[in-house]
């Protein structure tokens, strides 16, 4: 069952179309890779499925309601749930009320003060931040702020997460543990839609990965035939001889 | 945890020393009659401003200087309704058209941020006065409105009254899950909408909630006054001292502003009496030396202290 599905999603910056009349159907419980060089368009369909931007055309629907035109609040308490390419933490909160905010107002709002910490208290020990709970969320390492986000878009109890770059800046041991983060996630049931270069990682967690290039899908498939695609390594992947270098 | 301190210790004792003032406050008039009445209603009035201010521009960073505005609309009411309502409704109107005007400005501007809501506020203001002044010249004929005049007593009391409405709705707000979102907008609006926010309903209805209080102690205010026209009423040094209370208070803490609305008024209540001449010069310096020295107001300095004499109880053990 497809859980998030667009059609004909177009976007202009000016004269610029940063997404043009893209399709996407995104099955219930997968994990979905979304790569292709800078500027291709990535994080402005972030931007529209999450409403932080509206579309010139098209129409994108969560579980068959069309979601265009919502204010991104609604977006986020009918289960949709998104990170920042560049982090968004509330720097001079603890980092447990960071997640607190979105027990309070996600999807099930009404929660009891008491629930809510005790929620947030769980999901900061699932990305592991626990031990960090009580310092202001600017005095995180970036790693931890990019999981801070996460435990927050999860605190909303989301059915679809919108990663964007969570593994970008990291060293090799947070890129692990935040693949395995993922994984997790993943077996939860949440459904992933991830914006990612490290190939590494998108290849691994990816069931389905679409390629966008100047804003149009140029290619879409399992990660092998994302790997072996002519048009994909022409304008993203590059040929194999300057892979390594 | 902030949040679940709504029925903790520490708040319980916080609200007995509250109740206990506000016992002996209820008292003065019957031993000092007369000057601290007067003193205590005007501390009273830029108490309400500083506190509402707070109430709204303190966690957002929304920088509103509307509250002059707000101040006069409850002027105003008071003016044109005072004579024909009893006056706990009066104060009620006063306070509810301010709230009105509020939720409108809000909903138009709210999507201004930075510098430019600021602008629009203190326009706001300016808007008003001369809208009102064009009217009294063009279509009633006349200059300004007397008001009916209330004893300074009854003043104190409806301050008194006021006041202690709008710091239990201060601090209900504060330690809710809307204080909580009201923090997050002002640290990352984007991301607060994208954690279920509705950004725009929670900014607005606080902004209208601190209006609320700023024209009920503007229709209360009037009463002193005997006479009213557009540029008393909307005065615009009531939308700035409010915010330099507020600095010089510090806003982390609800006490903050109000003991900086206090000393400020006093101080300058004070200056006025015994210099002045030098009262400009001498306030002025304390406030440039507030600024420089308290970033965080005398909060900043409070907890300073504290943190020191706490630490040296440690060294002692």
């Amino acid at each position: 069952m497809s859980i998030l599905e667009g059609k004909g999603v177009t976007k202009y910056f000016g004269g610029l179309a940063a997404v043009s009349n893209v399709d996407f159907n995104v099955e219930q419980g997968e994990a979905f890779g979304l790569i292709g060089p800078n500027g291709a368009g990535k994080t402005t369909l972030f931007n529209l499925i999450s409403a932080a931007l509206a579309p010139r055309s098209g129409t994108i629907r969560f579980k068959g309601r069309y979601i265009t035109g919502l204010s991104p609040y609604r977006i986020c308490r009918m289960g949709v749930a998104r990170t920042f390419q560049i982090v968004k933490v509330f720097a001079d909160m603890p980092v447990l009320n960071n997640v607190v905010l979105g027990a309070y107002f996600g999807m099930s709002p009404g929660m009891s003060s008491k629930d809510a910490v005790r929620e947030a208290t769980e999901l900061l020990e699932f990305v592991g931040l626990s031990e960090v709970k009580e310092i202001p969320a600017k005095d995180l390492t970036l790693a931890n702020q990019k999981r801070l986000e996460v435990a927050r878009a999860l605190a909303t109890n989301p059915e679809l997460l919108l990663l964007d770059e969570m593994m970008a800046g990291l060293n090799p041991t947070e890129l692990a543990q935040a693949m395995e983060l993922v994984a997790r996630i993943r077996d939860k049931g949440i459904t992933i839609i991830m914006i990612e270069h490290v190939m590494k990682a998108i290849m691994n967690v990816c069931e389905r990965i679409m390629v966008l290039h100047h804003g149009a899908k140029i290619a879409e498939g399992t990660p092998q035939e994302i790997a072996t695609s002519e048009t994909v390594i022409k304008v993203y992947l590059g040929e194999k001889a300057h892979a390594g270098s | 945890m902030d949040i679940t301190t709504l029925t903790s210790k520490r708040s319980l004792v916080w609200w007995s020393i509250v109740l206990i003032i506000f016992m002996l406050l209820a008292f003065v008039p019957l031993y000092a009659p007369g000057y601290p009445v007067v003193l205590l209603s005007s501390i009273l009035m830029y108490v309400i401003m500083t506190v509402s201010w707070v109430m709204f521009s303190g966690p957002t960073g929304y920088m509103s200087l509307a509250p002059a505005a707000f101040f006069g609309v409850g002027i105003y009411t008071s003016a044109i309704i005072g004579k024909t309502l009893p006056f706990p409704i009066v104060v009620g109107i006063g306070g509810l058209a301010s709230f009105c005007l509020a939720l409108l400005v809000g909903a138009l501007t709210l999507r201004l941020r930075g510098i430019y809501f600021a602008i629009f506020t203190f326009g706001l203001v300016m808007l008003i006065a001369h809208f009102l002044l064009f009217w009294e010249l063009h279509v009633t004929g006349t200059r300004g409105r007397f008001v009916m005049v209330m004893g300074y007593n009854t003043i104190y009391f409806y301050m008194l009254g006021v006041f202690l409405l709008l710091l239990i709705t201060a601090y209900l707000i504060r330690h809710s899950k809307y204080g909580l979102a009201l923090l997050s907008i002002g640290q990352e609006e984007d991301a607060a909408a994208h954690t279920g926010v509705n950004v725009t309903m929670v900014k607005v209805i606080t902004f209208a909630i601190s209006a609320f209080f700023m024209g009920a102690a503007g229709s209360v205010m009037a009463t002193k006054w005997t006479y009213i026209d557009p540029f008393i009423a909307f005065n615009i040094n009531f939308s700035f001292m409010p915010v330099l209370m507020a600095i010089f208070g510090g806003m982390g803490q609800l006490y903050g502003p109000v003991i900086g609305a206090t000393i400020f008024t006093y101080l300058e209540e004070f200056l006025i009496t015994r210099f002045a001449e030098l009262y400009m010069l001498i306030f002025g310096t304390i406030l440039v030396v507030a600024i420089l020295y308290l970033p965080d107001g005398l909060v900043g300095l409070i907890q300073r202290l504290w943190k020191r004499i706490s630490e040296r109880k440690h060294v002692d053990t």
